[in-house]
């Protein structure tokens, strides 16, 4: 075949460079799935309980990932500012995930434990009321808006079946409990999910309403658990480069 | 062969007419497979010869080792942040502040000078987002690191200790326990101690309340209202006011009901100050504290 008749013929190239750059991405991406240390191994990393799953949902739904990422990468720069860089087993309940490559604003990878509640209350309601130079929009419906919890088995039921450890059966309990402990297993339970999303959010109250369940309780939750799951003083820094 | 003779003439064609480069470039692409990470096969991958040099504390021995390890972007990190000729002033000073002591640091107009430009970028990052990029806080909210009002004391120590483990402030809320006419004897007592209003029989009610049993709030306060540094409990003898919004309110009805408000509801939950000794290097925590404490305010 001619080169001058595929450049001549549109569809012939179209269907070409389909064909070419399928293949570049499936070699890329594709050995992902199969290579061992894709996923590192570290202690820790759980999927995210009922409330911080709603949470996520609401990052999502308002788009927040349009303007930070959550995603460190390993450069000098985002160590000193950011901290510790992503390890890909902290995104590994992710779905879809929200490293993203679009920071208007700062990355979130590590923004749980940073401020306190009542800040990212404030902060989410009138950013501009704590932090005078933000351009970020004011988003006061959370705090005025109850969360809607009734659909948590059907939402949770989806992400068991992308892989995320949320358990349905006994088994998958008992599995639960000997890889995350008690705790852990019984919020990733997905028929007591209701009264762990209730639990969590009486007992840590993150919106400052007691005794009311607002979507910022869930958003304030989820933005708090944020890549503190990993305990990085346990291991040898070097012990991270045997992954890459 | 019709297909023989088009090769032939587009290779003459190529290298008469500058294509080299693309011969070259796939040559570049074969040593590069070489050289770093590249092709996978099976469960793993080719790791390539490339190697990167890095420096890191053992974990088990706690000791500082040199590594040799296949090149990969985390390795490179690890190298870069060790690499002397990067920024060499900077990693010097750090290790002279890392070793002094803060007295000696304080004392030192070279280090001063470090701190304030280093200490300026770690509290914008850190800091700023509540304390305001001046440090002057948010009534009612944040505090104001720039006066002299501490709740939790402004010496060096006491800063030092409030990044590391963070700060939780409580006060009991007081609307279910006293009734709205003794609160209003309380904010009456405590406008008189700051000078605000002038003693009153209302007052003088509010003063029993306050250093008796039916408030307790000597407690905390102190007998002398002075405050108490181990509890985080405000000083209401002076005019700076941390929570209660008085110097912005116009009239005495309206300061009082401020400083009501607030004794009824308390704190609880709501005044949290992180605790930094996870997120940040004992050098960086060292830093901040003596940044915070030249912003105008320390003790």
């Amino acid at each position: 075949m001619r080169h001058e008749h595929i450049e001549t013929n549109s569809g012939l190239m179209i269907v070409l460079i389909l064909l070419v750059i399928s293949i570049g991405g499936l070699v890329e991406i594709v050995p992902l799935f199969y290579i061992n240390e894709t996923v590192e191994k570290v202690d820790g990393v759980r999927p995210y309980t009922p409330l911080e799953m709603r949470g996520r949902d609401i990052y999502v739904r308002e788009g927040c990932y349009l303007c930070h990422s959550q995603q460190i990468r390993p450069f000098r720069d985002e160590w000193l500012r950011y901290g510790h860089y992503s390890l890909a087993a902290e995104s590994q309940y992710d779905h879809p995930f929200q490293w993203g490559s679009k920071r208007t604003g700062p990355d979130l990878a590590r923004v749980g434990g940073k401020y306190s509640n009542q800040w990212h209350v404030q902060h989410l309601k009138a950013p501009r009321s704590v932090v005078p130079q933000s351009i970020m929009p004011n988003y006061p419906w959370l705090l005025e808006t109850e969360l809607d919890y009734s659909d948590l088995a059907s939402r949770m039921g989806a992400l068991r079946a992308t892989g995320v450890p949320y358990s349905l059966t006994q088994q998958e309990y008992d599995a639960n409990v000997s890889r995350f402990g008690k705790v852990v297993a019984d919020q990733l339970d997905i028929s007591q999910a209701q009264d762990s999303l209730m639990k969590q959010a009486h007992e840590k109250d993150f919106d400052g309403i007691p005794g009311q369940i607002t979507e910022m309780e869930a958003l304030v939750a989820y933005l708090q658990v944020l890549g503190t799951m990993v305990d990085f003083t346990k291991y040898d820094e070097g012990y991270f480069t045997t992954f890459r | 062969m019709p297909g023989t003779a088009t090769c032939k003439s587009i290779t003459t064609r190529c290298l008469v007419g500058g294509c080299g480069l693309f011969y070259a470039s796939a040559v570049f692409a074969v040593l590069y497979w070489f050289i770093y990470p590249s092709w996978p096969v099976g469960d793993t991958w080719i790791k390539g010869f490339g190697t990167v040099n890095y420096a890191v504390t053992d974990k088990a021995s706690g000791k500082e080792e040199e590594r040799e390890y296949r090149w990969n972007t985390r390795a490179l990190l690890l190298e870069d942040l060790g690499d002397a000729t990067n920024d060499p002033q900077r990693k010097e000073m750090l290790a002279k502040v890392q070793a002094a002591s803060y007295d000696q640091i304080v004392k030192d107009p070279k280090m001063m000078e470090f701190v304030r430009s280093v200490g300026k970028g770690l509290f914008g990052d850190n800091c700023a987002a509540c304390h305001g990029r001046g440090g002057q806080g948010v009534v009612g909210m944040y505090p104001n690191l720039t006066d002299d009002d501490w709740l939790w004391g402004g010496g060096m120590d006491q800063i030092h200790e409030t990044l590391v483990q963070g700060r939780r402030g409580f006060m009991p809320a007081f609307g279910a326990v006293l009734k709205p006419d003794q609160l209003d004897d309380v904010a009456e007592y405590v406008l008189t101690l700051s000078g605000e209003t002038q003693p009153s029989a209302a007052s003088e009610r509010g003063q029993a309340i306050f250093q008796g049993q039916v408030g307790g709030c000597y407690y905390c306060h102190g007998a002398d209202a002075k405050g108490l540094q181990s509890q985080g409990a405000a000083n209401l003898t002076d005019k700076i006011w941390a929570i209660a919004d008085v110097p912005a309110q116009k009239s005495v009805q309206d300061k009082k009901a401020a400083i009501k408000n607030f004794v009824a509801k308390g704190v609880n939950n709501t005044r949290i100050m992180p605790a930094w000794k996870d997120r940040l290097s004992p050098t960086d925590i060292k830093l901040i504290a003596v940044y915070v404490h030249q912003l105008g305010g320390a003790q």
